[in-house]
């Protein structure tokens, strides 16, 4: 079987985040490291690839500068290759414009099912994998805490307000998969020196077939007009607890006619 | 772009549609002229009368879905209302898990790009502008489309209240979706609910959320017997969600619930970005944290430098003596 994961390259979240004053786009500058997010997927295509007896795991992602690093941490966990859109026209693209660019390269593959995260970490748009899954044609199901496959179709806990649904799709398809689904494997060291000599296929926009006007600032149809600084909160009171810490949320409870 | 119609997804659940949706109605109503709903499921008719009531003239009723799940059929049935010229100049959805399907398939299927995680819509210039928090809530983004519509817009819960205007029942006119094909092939075998007790997360005034920093899933308990004591819902950080010592439908942030109670307790929970937009916006936020740097701390009115498993029985037992 084999398997896609749609793999995000991100700017470190631990870093305070930034935008670019003229472009409005978040700055992507330093080395991107791999989405923690998107490492539930490539865990649990290493598993269902496992479980079904074999099959390639590939990765797809779009990110500037012919960035690598992030894919070299999820060839190291397992993925046997993959597949990375680079190009200086793809900065400001929307999410819709970065679905058709997963799109063409995901299809490159031809894969059996295709995995995202729900959201990425420091987007969090949440529709792309849906945009993608529409522009190939695919049956999709979101926000799954549990992944099988049965012959030819995926089995999947849906998550939803009330508790999860189960779900059945016939393959291809593609899921996207909660932090949680899997607990993601640690790349070993033999697996890391491994990942130096994957292959890892750049591909600029005009490879993919993909018109310039589909994508990049132009294809976004949508502008930022304006970034402000949100009201803050005012200053709150803090207090150290030597045993009575206590008390004072209770005067505050007391105050607020809660208690 | 001029705002004539708007459409707005009226999700149900239970019978009635969920509270999200008349949030987004209420807002609609004062930036278009007519606003219309799109339903699903068998209880349009019965729901006509609610979403009436909240300024809907016409529910478009895309019917039973037959164990489908809504993403691929509720979009094609709004592209097709659209291509046939009939459709809305913008179209709502609440930020939920079909919300966001049905968004994201009807983007790529119209062609047309989508603004998600909007928690305002102000009318400007003959057009929609959007607002989004980002970086945790310390930074307000507006933001609007360029080119043609219908505008797709995803609504976080709690973006505005939702208040009746006294209208009449809407009519329900029929939209079944156009056949999808293999793309449609998902279908719902079983559905699972999970027990739950006292008022609902999203609508107690109080809620008392735990975070990894309770240690380990026994101390939970004392989340859930404050919370009780306090006649409130207990909440939870995703961390521990994802540990699996309590279920999804407990957790607060992005991901999870949007919480706007009178007062917040987070306890042993650090404040990461993610958390705070689900809670930032409560009326009184008290934490509980021993990290004096935790950012948590920036946005409580009361802050209590300690450990969680000192103040919380101490303070279970005051209460409890209060009676
Ligand atoms: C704060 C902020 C708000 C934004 N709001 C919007 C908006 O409202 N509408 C809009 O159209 N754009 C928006 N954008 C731009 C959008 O983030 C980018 O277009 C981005 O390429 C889409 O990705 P995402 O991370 O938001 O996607 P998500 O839909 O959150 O991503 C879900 C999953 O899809 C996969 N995926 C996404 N991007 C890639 C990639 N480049 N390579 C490989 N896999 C990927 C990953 O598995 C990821 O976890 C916003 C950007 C920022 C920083
Ligand atoms: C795409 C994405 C979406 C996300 N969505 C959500 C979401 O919806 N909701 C959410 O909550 N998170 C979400 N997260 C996760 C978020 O980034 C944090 O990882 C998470 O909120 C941390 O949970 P926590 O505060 O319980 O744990 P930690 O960050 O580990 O914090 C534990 C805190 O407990 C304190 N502590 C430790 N021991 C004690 C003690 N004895 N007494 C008192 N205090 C103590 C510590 O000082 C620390 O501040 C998301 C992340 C991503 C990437």
């Amino acid at each position: 079987m084999n398997v896609v994961v749609c793999v995000k390259q991100i700017p470190d979240p631990a870093a305070p985040p930034a935008l670019d004053a003229g472009t409005k786009n978040l700055v992507r500058a330093g080395k991107l490291i791999l989405d923690d997010s998107d490492a539930y997927g490539v865990e649990m295509a290493l598993q269902l690839a496992d479980a079904a007896g074999g099959g390639e795991v590939t990765l797809v992602s779009m990110a500037p500068n012919g960035e690598t690093s992030g894919l070299r941490t999820a060839l190291a966990m397992g993925a046997a290759k993959a597949i990375l859109v680079s190009d200086d026209s793809l900065a400001g693209t929307d999410a819709l414009g970065t679905a058709k660019v997963l799109a063409a390269a995901v299809k490159r593959a031809e894969p059996d099912l295709v995995l995202a995260a729900t959201e990425s970490t420091d987007g969090y748009t949440g529709t792309t994998p849906v945009q993608v899954a529409e522009l190939l044609g695919l049956p999709s199901v979101t926000f799954a805490k549990k992944v099988e496959i049965t012959g030819n179709s995926v089995k999947v806990e849906r998550q939803t307000e009330a508790g999860y649904d189960e779900v059945e799709s016939p393959l291809p398809a593609l899921v996207t998969v909660t932090a949680g689904v899997v607990e993601p494997r640690y790349p070993s060291f033999k697996g890391i020196m491994a990942a130096k000599s994957k292959p890892v296929e750049i591909l600029t926009v005009a490879e993919l077939g993909l018109d310039a006007g589909e994508i990049g600032a132009a294809g976004a149809r949508q502008e930022i007009t304006q970034v402000a600084d949100a009201e803050a909160r005012a200053a709150g009171e803090i207090v150290v607890d030597e045993g009575e810490g206590h008390q004072r949320v209770i005067e505050f409870l007391e105050q607020l006619k809660v208690l | 772009m001029s705002v004539d119609k708007i459409w707005v997804l009226a999700e149900v659940v239970d019978g009635a549609p969920i509270t999200t949706s008349l949030e987004l109605i209420t807002q609609a109503r004062s930036l278009a002229g007519t606003v219309e709903a799109v339903a699903w499921g068998d209880a349009t008719p019965s729901v006509a009368a609610t979403l009436g009531e909240y300024g809907v003239t016409t529910v478009h009723d895309v019917g039973d879905l037959g164990g489908a799940l809504p993403g691929v059929p509720v979009a094609a049935a709004i592209a097709a209302a659209v291509a046939a010229g009939a459709g809305p100049d913008a179209v709502l959805f609440p930020a939920t898990y079909d919300g966001r399907d049905i968004a994201g398939r009807l983007s790529a299927k119209l062609d047309r790009p989508v603004l998600t995680n909007v928690v305002d819509l102000i009318a400007d210039d003959g057009g929609l502008v959007t607002q989004h928090a980002i970086f945790g809530g310390t930074q307000v983004v507006s933001a609007r489309f360029t080119g043609e519509g219908p505008g797709i817009y995803v609504v976080r819960a709690k973006s505005f209240p939702a208040e009746p205007s006294g209208g009449a029942p809407a009519s329900a006119v029929a939209a079944p979706a156009p056949d999808t094909g293999a793309t449609n092939a998902a279908r719902i075998v079983a559905r699972h609910v999970e027990e739950r007790t006292g008022p609902k997360l999203d609508e107690a005034a109080v809620v008392v959320s735990g975070g990894r920093g309770l240690g380990e899933r026994d101390s939970y308990a004392l989340i859930e017997e404050l919370a009780t004591l306090l006649r409130g819902a207990a909440g939870a950080s995703r961390a521990i969600v994802d540990a699996g010592w309590v279920p999804y439908s407990h957790q607060v942030g992005q991901t999870g619930k949007t919480v706007k109670p009178t007062v917040y307790l987070a306890c042993g929970i650090s404040g990461a970005t993610q958390h705070l937009v689900g809670m930032k916006n409560s009326k009184n936020i008290v934490a509980i944290n021993k990290d004096a740097d935790a950012p948590i701390f920036s946005v409580a009115d009361l802050g209590i430098v300690g450990d969680v498993h000192k103040v919380l029985p101490k303070l279970i037992d005051a209460l409890k003596s209060r009676g």
